[in-house]
C-alpha cells in the first residue's frame, strides 16, 4: 500500500461512531457570519443594518487578491454589522442576521436529482467557483478559484483528491464520501475540466474500507479517475505528503505542489464545487463532526455557516460535565476555543470535546537528545535544533535549516518523550523568519 | 662600500614601493565616516560599560550622530549638555527615560476566562489568542520583556502577573519596549523627583467591552482631558494618553479618573549627590 516515506506518526485514529448517519441541524436563532472566512486578503461587507437578505445573497466583496466572499445562509434581516470574537478571541468584522421567512435567490436550484452533464466552459467554472465563495474545506480555507488558476511556471498533470482524513476523531469527509459519492465524482470531473487534466487520483486511508470500495465501484464508470488506498499515517492529508504518497514526486523546498504538476482538493471541496457549478448554490452549509471520548453520541451535522458552536454541542447531548477543552478541528492541528459563543465558519471541520484528564499539557523536561522529533518530521527538519535556535534568537540559523518548510503538523511535539513545546517554538520562529524575508524583499528606501 | 650602498638602496627601494602600494590601497578603500562621531565619542566617559544599551561609547556616539534617541546614564548633566550642544539638540530631549507598563490588568484587576498552557512567550501567545482575560491589548504576563532586559531590571510580580521596573538599575535602553508584542511598554521621562503620571491601560476597545475585561480599564470618558490645566491629555480610539513632555505633575487627572486607570508613581527618594 502506498504512503509517504519520510517521518510521520501513528496516533490512534479514534473514529468514534463513524457509521452514524449525518443529521441536519435545525437552528432558528440569530446567525453570525464572519466577514473573512478564507486565507488571503480580507473582505468587506456590502450589506447594512436593516437590509433584507435572501438565502444565497452575497454579503461581502473582495478587496484584493486572493479573496473570497461569503453568502447569506438564511433569508432574513441584517441585525447588525459589527465585530465578533474569532477563535482566538480577537474581534473581527461580522454580520448578524435574524432569520425570517424562506426566500432564496432565483438562481439556486434545490432539486436533489444528480446532474452529470457539465455545461460550463473551464473559464466559466472558475468564475462560478469564485462567485459561490468556495474555499478549501480541508481546513486551510484557501480560495479554490486561485488554486485552479495555474501559474505560468507550472502545468497541471494530476488532480489529487484528498479523502485521507488522517486526523484522529474526524469523520466528516468519511461520511460525505459514503453519502454523496456521485456528487463528489461529478465535482472531480468539473475540477478536471477546469484544470484541463485527464488524470485524477482519490487518496483514502485504509481505515475507511467502505469508502474505498464505494468510490472504486462508482469511479469505474468515470474515465481517468482512480481510487488509491493509502497506508494509515499522519500527516498524509498534508499537500506535500499526499503528492509524495500518490505520485511518488517530491515537492522541492519553497515550491508549491503545482510545480510538480499536482493540484490537490479535498473531497468536501469537490462536493461544494458540484453544488456551486451544477446547482448554483453558494457555500453556506457544511458537514461538521462533533466528537470526543465523553460525548454521548458523536456524529456529523449538516450545519449552516454562522450557527453558534454552542447549538452544535447542544444537539449532541450537551457539554459533558468533565469537559476540559473544546477544540475546533482535530487533536493534532485543531485550535482550542476560548468559549462556545463562536460561529461556525467555512473552515470548521470538527468540534472535539476532550475530558479534563486529556486536556492539559504535561510539564516540559530537558531534551534528552533522543532524536525522535527528527525521525518524526515529515519535512525532514531537525525540530530540536530549530527549537534551540528560536529560543536563542538565532533566526539566521533557523532560515538556513529551512524552518519555513515546517507544515506545523505537530508530529515533533506529539512524539517528544520530554513533552517539549517544539511546535510552539517552530511556529514562532517560522513567523519571525517569514517576516524577516518579507522585510528583506521589500526595501524601505 | 658597494655592498653597503646596495643594502641601503634595496631597503629604501622596498620601503618606497611598499609606501606607494599602501597609499594606493588606503585611498581606494578609505571608509568615509562622519567626523562628529569621534568628537562625540571623546566627550563620552569612554568606560564602554554598555549601560546605554549599545556595544560601547563609540557605538553610542555613532547612534547619537545618526539621530538615535539615546541617553548615557553615566554622564553628568553638564557633560551631557555639552554632547547635546555639539549635536545641535536641546538638552531636554536627552533627559533620562524609564519604561512604564501601561497595563494594570494582570491577576488582580481582571477575570481569567481561559487558561494558556503553551510556550512561555508573549509573541507566541499573541499570535494565538487575545489573552487569558479576553483583552486583546493587555499584558499577556509571559515575560518577553523580562527576558529581553540585559540588566535584570524587569521582573514579573507573581502576585499581579505584571512586569515591574527596578528604577535603580534601568538604563532606558528600550529593549523591553521593543520585545512587547502589544506595545504596552513605553519609555517616558524619569522625573526622579516628581514621579511619573501615565494612563495604565492600553485598550482601544469601547468602554463597555473594556470594562468586561478589566476593572481598571480606560473607558475613554475624557474626564481627565477636560480637567488637565495644560491640555497634555488627549483621548483617541477610546484611550486617554498623557503627553509626558507637557505634563506638569499637578495630579488633577489622577483624582478624577473614575476607573483609577491613571497611575502616579511615588517620587523616589532623591539619590545622594556624588
Amino acid at each position: 500500500m502506498k504512503t509517504f516515506h519520510k517521518g510521520g506518526v501513528h496516533p490512534n485514529d479514534n473514529k468514534l461512531n463513524a457509521d452514524a448517519p449525518a443529521q441536519v441541524l435545525t437552528y432558528n436563532g440569530p446567525f453570525c457570519i464572519m466577514v473573512s472566512q478564507h486565507l488571503g486578503a480580507p473582505s468587506r461587507p456590502i450589506v447594512q443594518k436593516g437590509d433584507q437578505v435572501k438565502r444565497g445573497q452575497p454579503l461581502t466583496e473582495n478587496t484584493a487578491f486572493p479573496g473570497s466572499v461569503v453568502h447569506a445562509p438564511v433569508s432574513g434581516t441584517v441585525q447588525n454589522v459589527t465585530e465578533a470574537p474569532d477563535t482566538g478571541n480577537f474581534a473581527r468584522p461580522a454580520i448578524f442576521i435574524q432569520p425570517e421567512g424562506d426566500e432564496k435567490e432565483d438562481f439556486i436550484s434545490d432539486d436533489p436529482t444528480l446532474e452529470r452533464e457539465i455545461s460550463l466552459s473551464p473559464q466559466e467554472i472558475i468564475e462560478r467557483i469564485k462567485d459561490m465563495g468556495i474555499v478549501g474545506l480541508g481546513g486551510a480555507c484557501f480560495p479554490t478559484h486561485v488554486k485552479l488558476s495555474v501559474p505560468k511556471d507550472g502545468k497541471a498533470e494530476y488532480l489529487l483528491i484528498n479523502g485521507v482524513e488522517c486526523e484522529p476523531y474526524l469523520i466528516d469527509d468519511y461520511r460525505l464520501m459514503l453519502d454523496k459519492p456521485d456528487e463528489i465524482l461529478v465535482g472531480i470531473r468539473i475540477l478536471m475540466k477546469a484544470l484541463s487534466v485527464d488524470k485524477a487520483i482519490v487518496g483514502i486511508e485504509a481505515n475507511k474500507p467502505k469508502a474505498i470500495a464505494l468510490l472504486r465501484q462508482k469511479a469505474a464508470d468515470c474515465d481517468g479517475i482512480t481510487v488509491e488506498a493509502l497506508r494509515m499515517k499522519y500527516p498524509q492529508g498534508a499537500e506535500k505528503q499526499l503528492v509524495k504518497a500518490l505520485t511518488g514526486r517530491e515537492v522541492p523546498s519553497g515550491k508549491l505542489p503545482i510545480h510538480t504538476g499536482c493540484v490537490i482538493q479535498n473531497v468536501g471541496t469537490c462536493f461544494a464545487v458540484y453544488e456551486a457549478v451544477q446547482k448554483h448554490k453558494p457555500l453556506t452549509e457544511r458537514l461538521v463532526t462533533v466528537t470526543g471520548p465523553c460525548v454521548e453520541s458523536p456524529r456529523n451535522f449538516w450545519v449552516k455557516i454562522g450557527t453558534p458552536v454552542s447549538a452544535l454541542v447542544e444537539a449532541c447531548g450537551g457539554r459533558p460535565e468533565n469537559t476540559g477543552k473544546v477544540i475546533a478541528g482535530g487533536p493534532m492541528m485543531g485550535k482550542a476555543l476560548p468559549h462556545l459563543d463562536l460561529p461556525v465558519t467555512k473552515g470548521l471541520s470538527a468540534l472535539l470535546l476532550l475530558p479534563e484528564e486529556q486536556a492539559h499539557r504535561r510539564t516540559a523536561e530537558h531534551c534528552i537528545r533522543c532524536g525522535k522529533c527528527v525521525e518524526a518530521c515529515p519535512m525532514g527538519l531537525e525540530p530540536y535544533l530549530l527549537h534551540a535556535a528560536v529560543r536563542n534568537k538565532r533566526m539566521d540559523l533557523c532560515e538556513r535549516h529551512h524552518i519555513t518548510d515546517c507544515i506545523e503538523c505537530g508530529c515533533c511535539q506529539y512524539t517528544c518523550p520530554s513533552f517539549r513545546p517544539l511546535l510552539d517554538t517552530l511556529r514562532l520562529g517560522k513567523s519571525k523568519v517569514n517576516q524577516i524575508i518579507r522585510n528583506r524583499n521589500t526595501p524601505t528606501r | 662600500m658597494t655592498t653597503l650602498l646596495y643594502a641601503v638602496l634595496l631597503l629604501a627601494g622596498t620601503g618606497l614601493i611598499a609606501a606607494v602600494v599602501l597609499y594606493a590601497i588606503a585611498t581606494k578603500f578609505k571608509v568615509e565616516e562622519d567626523p562628529r562621531i569621534d568628537l562625540v565619542a571623546e566627550r563620552l566617559p569612554g568606560a564602554n560599560c554598555g549601560a546605554c544599551g549599545k556595544a560601547g561609547c563609540r557605538d553610542l556616539a555613532k547612534a547619537l550622530v545618526e539621530g538615535g534617541d539615546l541617553v548615557c546614564p553615566v554622564c553628568s548633566n553638564e557633560e551631557w549638555a555639552a554632547v547635546a550642544e555639539m549635536l545641535g539638540l536641546h538638552a531636554d530631549t536627552c533627559e533620562i527615560k524609564i519604561p512604564v507598563v501601561r497595563c494594570q490588568g494582570g491577576r488582580l484587576n481582571s477575570i481569567r476566562q481561559t487558561t494558556y498552557e503553551g510556550f512561555e512567550s508573549c509573541a507566541y501567545a499573541h499570535s494565538l489568542h487575545a489573552g487569558e482575560n479576553g483583552c486583546r491589548y493587555g499584558c499577556l504576563g509571559l515575560g518577553d520583556c523580562t527576558r529581553a532586559c540585559s540588566f535584570n531590571c524587569l521582573s514579573m510580580n507573581p502576585e499581579t502577573g505584571l512586569p515591574e521596573v527596578n528604577e535603580a538599575v534601568c538604563t532606558a535602553c528600550g529593549a523591553c519596549a521593543q520585545a512587547c508584542p502589544r506595545g504596552i511598554i513605553e519609555l517616558r521621562y524619569k522625573h526622579a523627583h516628581e514621579g511619573r503620571i501615565y494612563v495604565g491601560c492600553h485598550t482601544e476597545d469601547k468602554g463597555a467591552l473594556a470594562m468586561k475585561h478589566c476593572l481598571s480599564a480606560c473607558i475613554g470618558c475624557g474626564k481627565c482631558a477636560k480637567v488637565c490645566p495644560v491640555g497634555a491629555i488627549k483621548v483617541e480610539n477610546n484611550l486617554a494618553y498623557i503627553d509626558f513632555t507637557r505634563c506638569t505633575h499637578c495630579r488633577t487627572c489622577v483624582d478624577v479618573c473614575p476607573k483609577h486607570a491613571i497611575v502616579s508613581t511615588r517620587p523616589s527618594d532623591p539619590e545622594p549627590a556624588n
